[in-house]
């Protein structure tokens, strides 16, 4: 086989965790970005660079806060065991919230500018004909947005596939559930295997490319049609 | 304003660069000694150490591919004589300057006890090792359970760090309630400094010997040199036996 069980294990675990990060990011992203687009409240400016920072925040930082906040002392940890659910780090769930936080402006900030793109006018519409809000929403502003959801889904998976760092900091590195497909790239790297190192890359550099490849093609056919 | 953004532009090329700083490559482990040692050894010979702290394995795959460190102060043996063979270490000038000590450690002042039974007892979800792949000490861990005969019910709770260092922070945050690390990182005049800990005993693993060994880059530089000489000296030998080390 190409690749061993434990890449295998590592590639599933990271699509796993993409994918349903994606998802999450879809119901809590979709909201924000929508308040942004809209709002002509004093707050835009400050919310819209809070949902910015881990653009530019360094992994390690996200990742040594998440570790001390979803510890056994941190307020999210206490939290958590009040709840029964133990605490997060080194659980797979423990990386979900971490990529939710983490990607949280890949989803928001291409579904903002597709919902800015809209503009007034097809809801004004929508609403001399009566539509609710929730209505023109479902019927009018998504299929409108439909690039955009495309392009922020994807740049969502794509990036938390990319994730390493915070991974680092509190995932420990557990086969199955937190060692995903970098973390396993780095291991093999550390242990010299080279070979093993190369093989996974090469994995993850072809499907990122195809990834983009995707998104860069199909993105200006889906803006004719809308 | 308008001069001041050049300047600054400028700066970002303009880094130090000087003829007496040896660039040192130093296992996680040896962070505490090193920066005691590192005082020391600049204001005794002028020359000015960088020092770089991490995993040895990924040292080694950046010294192969040409990172600019002159010394190697491993966590191992085996690394270094690889790089002598490989010609990227200078042959003949690797040696032992420590041989490591494990210990399994808590934040926790109650959780260890001076025997290691809560291995056997269990009571925690987390037990934090260092990469037994790459780093000495994960594999001196596995060693020690495997002579207490505990490796396969732990073997589920096992959370791996990066290395030594990061294997710590994983125990002193709580993250982990405990884990296997060098006593180097805990040992404060003597002794385990705060939480609770058990040293274990030398019999239990492979001896964890630390070896140096000076790189092709550092060989005719004289801060490189000076400082091979420097760590098998009375003044390294005894911060070296502070921090809880053996000697060779």
């Amino acid at each position: 086989m190409f690749l061993t069980d434990a890449d295998l294990q590592a590639i599933w675990l990271t699509i796993r965790l993409a994918g349903i990060t994606t998802l999450i990011l879809l119901v809590l992203g979709t909201p924000a970005a929508w308040w942004l687009a809209r709002t002509r409240s004093r707050w835009k400016g400050p919310v819209g660079a809070v949902v910015a920072l881990p653009l530019v925040l360094p992994p390690s930082v996200l990742g040594f806060y998440l570790l001390l906040a979803m510890g056994p002392n941190g307020l999210v940890g206490q939290l958590t065991q009040a709840l029964g659910l133990g605490t997060l780090p080194f659980t797979f769930w423990g990386l979900v919230v971490a990529s939710v936080f983490y990607s949280f402006p890949f989803m928001v900030q291409p579904l903002q500018n597709a919902f800015e793109a809209i503009g007034d006018r097809p809801l004004e519409v929508a609403a001399t004909l009566r539509a609710s809000p929730i209505d023109t929403f479902f019927t009018v502003v998504l299929p409108l947005a439909r690039p955009g959801f495309l392009s922020a889904g994807i740049l969502t998976f794509a990036h938390t596939v990319g994730e390493f760092g915070v991974v680092l900091m509190i995932g420990g590195n557990i086969p199955g559930v937190t060692r995903v497909a970098s973390v396993q790239i780095y291991d093999h790297v550390e242990a010299l295997e080279y070979l093993d190192a190369h093989r996974l890359a090469g994995v993850m550099l072809v499907f990122s490319f195809v990834v983009l490849l995707g998104l860069y093609t199909w993105q200006p056919q889906q803006k004719k049609e809308a | 304003m308008k001069r001041l953004i050049p300047c600054l532009l400028l700066s970002l090329f303009a880094a130090g660069v000087h003829a007496d700083e040896v660039a040192v490559a130093v296992a996680a482990n040896f962070t505490g000694p090193m920066q005691v040692i590192a005082p020391i050894f600049e204001r005794e010979t002028g020359h000015k150490l960088n020092l770089a702290f991490g995993a040895t394995g990924k040292f080694y795959a950046q010294i192969s591919n040409g990172a600019p460190f002159e010394i190697l102060v491993a966590a191992d043996d085996e690394t270094p004589a690889r790089l002598v063979k490989e010609n990227q270490g200078i042959a003949g000038s690797a040696y032992t300057y420590a041989i490591g000590k494990l210990v399994l450690w808590s934040a926790d002042s109650k959780l260890v006890d001076g025997k290691g039974e809560v291995l056997k007892k269990g009571g925690f979800k987390h037990l934090a090792i260092a990469n037994p792949k790459t780093a000495p000490y994960g594999a001196a861990a596995l060693q020690t359970m495997a002579r207490l005969g505990v490796s396969d019910t732990l073997k589920p709770l096992f959370v791996q760090g990066e290395n030594i260092a990061q294997t710590q922070q994983f125990v002193v945050s709580g993250a982990a309630e405990l884990g296997f690390i060098a006593y180097s990182q805990v040992i404060k005049n003597g002794q385990i400094g705060s939480g609770s800990g058990w040293l274990v005993p030398a019999s239990f693993h492979d001896p964890i010997r630390q070896d140096v060994v000076l790189l092709a880059k550092g060989k005719d530089k004289p801060g490189a040199v000076a400082l091979m000489t420097f760590l098998k000296g009375d003044k390294a030998k005894t911060v070296i036996k502070s921090f809880g080390y053996d000697l060779p």
